[in-house]
C-alpha cells in the first residue's frame, strides 16, 4: 500500500508526518518523488525513459497516459497489450491489459496519493465470467473506482456481484463507493470490519486533505467476510479467496483463479516498489513461504507490473523482509536504539525500490516493535 | 475516568487537527507568529506546573535529544541526559503541545543512576517538548527540543484494540552494555500496554476508544527504589523506559505498573539473570 505524499503541485504534498500519518504503511518520509521514474517501471535510480523523459520538469502532472504505459510496459517486457481495454472520463485515460483471459489489471503508478494522480497508485482490475463480474481491488478514490466501473461497462454487460477489498489500505479500497449502484458483495478478511473501524475515517480525512474535499469517497464495509477461504461463482468461473494470517496487514486477502492459474496477491507482493509493513514481519515471511506452494502461472502483485511469474517475483520481496528482519534483530541484539536502527537497517536495499526513502525507516521502527518482544 | 475526560479531548483533537491542516497551508509565514505562540504557551504551563517557582536554564545539568522530525508520532524516542555535576532529585518531561502537557515525571531513588534516561512519547503537533532537571538542592533546570510531529494521539494505537488488551502487562528487563558489580548499568524495561489515550475513535460504534494508559511505575532494586514514575496518556503503546542503575554482584529488579483502571502489574527480575519475558 501506501501512504500519502508529497508532489511539488499542490501543498496536499507536504510532508505525511505533517498531514499527521501514522499507521504503518501510511507514513511516508524522504524527499519529493520525481514523475518520471515511476512512469520507469518503478527502478528508482533508472535514467528516465521515453522520448521526453529528460525534459519533464519534477512537477510534471502524475497523468498516466497511455503512451507513457505502453512505453513503460514495452521497455520492460511486460507487455499483454493485444486486448487493453482504455476508456478516457474527464481528460484522464484509464488503461488496463488482459493479462490472462478475462482477467484485467490496470497498473498503478510507483508513487504516493497526490492530487495529481488521484490515488490510482495501486493495480487494480477485474475479472469477467459468463454470468458477472469480479473487482479486486475497487481504487484508489471515488473516481479511480468510477474510472474502473467505466472500463468495466466498455468490456461487458454482466452484472457486477463481487467487490474484493483486499485489505484496509485506502490507495485499494477507497474506489468501492463507484460500485454501490451495482448492490454488489463486498468481500472481505473477516477483521477487515475491525481494521476499517480503526482507521477508515482517519484515512478519508488524510486522502481528501490531498485530493481535496469529499474526492476519497465513502467508507465501505464488507458485506461478505472471509474467515478462511470460500468461492464464488461468475459462471463457468470459480474464483477461490483466501483469508491470510497477519501479513502485509492484519487483514489481507488473496484470490486465485484456478482456470487460468492466476493468483491476485495485492499488497502480499510488492514488486519493484518498496514494501510497507503493515501487519507482523514474521507473519508476511511464513504467509510467503506458504504462497510459494501455489501453483500459478502468473501473479498480479498489488504494486509493480500487472503480471509477474511466480513464484520467482517473490524473490526481491523476501530477501528485502529477511534483511529487515536479520539486521533489526542485530540492531535490538547489540542494544542499538530504535531511531537509530531506523536510519542503519536494510540499507543494502535502497537501490533496489523505488520509495524507499518514503517508507523503510517506518518499516524498521514496524519491525523493531514486533521484534524486541521475542 | 477515561470516559468523562474524552469528551474534552475530542475538542482538543478536532482543534489541533485543525491547526495543522491551517499550518500546512501556509508554513513559510508562521514561525515567527509560532514562536511567540509557543513561548507564551510555555509560559502559561511553567506557571500551572511549577508555581511560583524559577525555572533556569539548562545550565549543562539536562539535554534533551529527540529526533527534529520522527519518523512515527505515536513513537518519538526521547533521550534526557543529565551527566552535570550537580545530583538531580528527578525530571519532568512536557510536550508543551500535547492535549495533556505532562507526560513523565520521573523521581530517582538511592538505587538510580540518572545520568541517562530514554522513553518513547506521542506527539500530536510540532511541539517544544521542555525537560525539566530538578537537582537535590530543589533547583530547577530546563532544555528544550523543537520536534516535527503530528497525529501521534488521535492515530489508531494498531490494527486490533483486543489484542493489545489480551497480553497487556507482560514485562521484559534486559541490560544494556557490559555488568560490573557496583558499577552503574542501563536497563531497558518493556511493558505491554496499549496506553489508549482516549483520543483513538471506534468509527463504527462511534465513541472513542477509552483512555486506559499507565499512570505509576515503581522500580525497586533489592528494596531501594530505582525510580518512581507518573505517567500520562502522552506515553507509547508498549511503554519502553531505559534507566540506569547500579547493580550488587546478585540482586532483584521489582517492576511495579498501574494503569488508569487500577489494574497492577508487576515482575521481578534476577540481576544479572537470563533475558526473561
Amino acid at each position: 500500500m501506501s501512504g500519502f505524499a508529497r508532489d511539488n503541485d499542490s501543498r496536499l504534498g507536504a510532508p505525511a508526518q505533517f498531514l499527521g500519518a501514522t499507521p504503518g504503511c501510511w507514513l511516508p518520509i524522504g524527499g519529493v518523488v520525481s514523475v518520471s521514474k515511476d512512469l520507469c517501471c518503478g527502478h528508482p535510480r533508472r535514467r528516465p525513459c521515453g522520448p521526453d523523459a529528460a525534459r519533464r520538469p519534477k512537477s510534471f502532472p502524475a497523468i498516466l497516459s497511455r503512451r507513457d504505459v505502453l512505453l513503460g510496459v514495452c521497455a520492460c517486457g511486460f507487455a499483454q497489450l493485444t486486448r487493453a481495454v482504455t476508456s478516457t472520463t474527464a481528460g484522464q485515460t484509464f488503461v488496463t491489459d488482459e493479462v490472462a483471459p478475462g482477467i484485467h489489471i490496470r497498473r498503478g503508478v510507483d508513487e504516493d496519493a497526490t492530487r495529481a494522480n488521484e490515488g490510482a497508485i495501486a493495480n487494480i482490475g477485474f475479472i469477467i465470467g459468463r454470468d458477472a463480474v469480479a473487482v479486486m481491488d475497487p481504487g484508489g478514490s471515488l473516481v479511480d473506482g468510477q474510472r474502473l466501473r467505466a472500463t468495466i461497462r466498455r468490456a461487458t454487460n454482466a452484472p457486477i456481484r463481487y467487490v474484493v477489498m483486499s485489505h484496509v489500505h485506502p490507495d485499494h479500497i477507497f474506489g468501492a463507493g463507484a460500485f454501490t449502484e451495482d448492490r454488489p458483495q463486498f468481500v472481505g478478511h473477516a477483521l477487515l470490519p475491525n481494521a476499517l473501524a480503526q482507521r477508515a475515517e482517519y484515512y478519508r480525512v488524510r486522502l481528501d486533505q490531498i485530493l481535496g474535499a469529499g474526492r476519497s469517497g465513502p467508507i465501505v464495509t464488507p458485506t461478505m467476510l472471509i474467515k478462511e477461504r470460500d468461492r464464488i461463482d461468475l459462471g463457468g468461473r470459480t474464483l477461490q479467496i483466501t483469508a491470510h494470517g497477519n501479513a502485509h496487514t492484519d487483514c489481507d486477502l488473496s484470490v486465485l483463479d484456478p482456470q487460468t492459474g492466476t493468483l491476485l496477491l495485492s499488497d502480499l507482493l510488492f514488486v519493484r516498489r518498496v514494501p510497507s509493513l503493515d501487519g507482523s514481519l514474521k507473519g508476511w515471511l511464513a504467509e510467503l513461504t506458504k504462497l510459494k506452494t501455489v501453483t500459478a502461472r502468473r501473479v498480479v502483485p498489488g504494486h509493480g507490473p500487472a503480471s509477474v511469474d511466480w513464484p520467482s517475483a517473490s524473490r526481491d520481496l523476501e530477501r528485502y523482509l529477511d534483511t529487515l528482519q536479520r539486521e533489526t534483530r542485530e540492531a535490538i541484539a547489540k542494544g542499538v536504539d530504535i531511531d537509530q536502527a531506523a536510519k542503519t537497517v536494510a540499507l543494502s536495499e535502497r537501490d533496489k525500490w523505488a520509495l524507499f526513502d518514503d517508507y523503510n525507516g517506518h518499516n524498521v521502527t514496524r519491525a523493531y516493535k514486533e521484534l524486541e518482544w521475542d | 475516568m477515561g470516559l468523562k475526560k474524552t469528551g474534552g479531548y475530542r475538542v482538543l483533537a478536532a482543534v489541533l487537527a485543525g491547526s495543522v491542516i491551517l499550518g500546512g497551508l501556509q508554513p513559510a509565514f508562521a514561525d515567527e507568529e509560532d514562536n511567540q505562540d509557543r513561548a507564551a504557551r510555555w509560559k502559561q504551563l511553567q506557571e500551572s506546573i511549577f508555581p511560583h517557582r524559577q525555572v533556569l536554564d539548562s545550565g549543562g545539568i539536562i539535554t534533551v535529544d529527540a529526533p527534529p522530525r520522527a519518523l512515527d508520532a505515536a513513537l518519538v524516542p526521547i533521550e534526557l541526559r543529565m551527566a552535570g555535576n550537580q545530583p538531580v532529585k528527578g525530571v519532568y518531561l512536557i510536550i508543551d503541545d500535547n492535549p495533556a502537557p505532562m507526560a513523565a515525571h520521573f523521581v530517582f531513588g538511592p538505587k538510580a543512576d540518572p545520568r541517562d534516561l530514554k522513553l518513547r512519547v506521542r506527539v500530536n503537533a510540532y511541539t517544544n517538548i521542555h525537560a525539566i532537571a530538578e537537582t537535590q538542592d530543589g533547583q530547577l533546570h530546563a532544555a528544550t527540543k523543537f520536534v516535527k510531529a503530528a497525529g501521534g494521539c488521535s492515530a489508531p494505537a494498531g490494527p486490533d484494540d483486543n489484542a493489545a488488551l489480551a497480553d497487556m502487562g507482560r514485562m521484559k528487563l534486559r541490560l544494556l552494555g557490559d555488568f560490573n558489580a557496583g558499577k552503574p548499568v542501563q536497563a531497558q524495561l518493556m511493558i505491554r500496554h496499549p496506553n489508549f489515550n482516549g483520543m483513538q475513535m471506534n468509527q463504527i460504534t462511534r465513541y472513542f476508544t477509552p483512555a486506559r494508559f499507565i499512570r505509576t511505575i515503581d522500580a525497586t532494586y533489592d528494596g531501594g527504589q530505582v525510580f518512581h514514575l507518573d505517567a500520562d496518556i502522552s506515553l507509547s503503546t508498549d511503554p519502553v523506559i531505559t534507566f540506569g542503575f547500579v547493580p550488587h554482584a546478585k540482586g532483584q529488579m521489582k517492576v511495579v505498573a498501574q494503569d488508569s483502571s487500577n489494574a497492577t502489574f508487576d515482575h521481578s527480575f534476577d540481576v544479572p539473570g537470563a533475558p526473561s519475558g
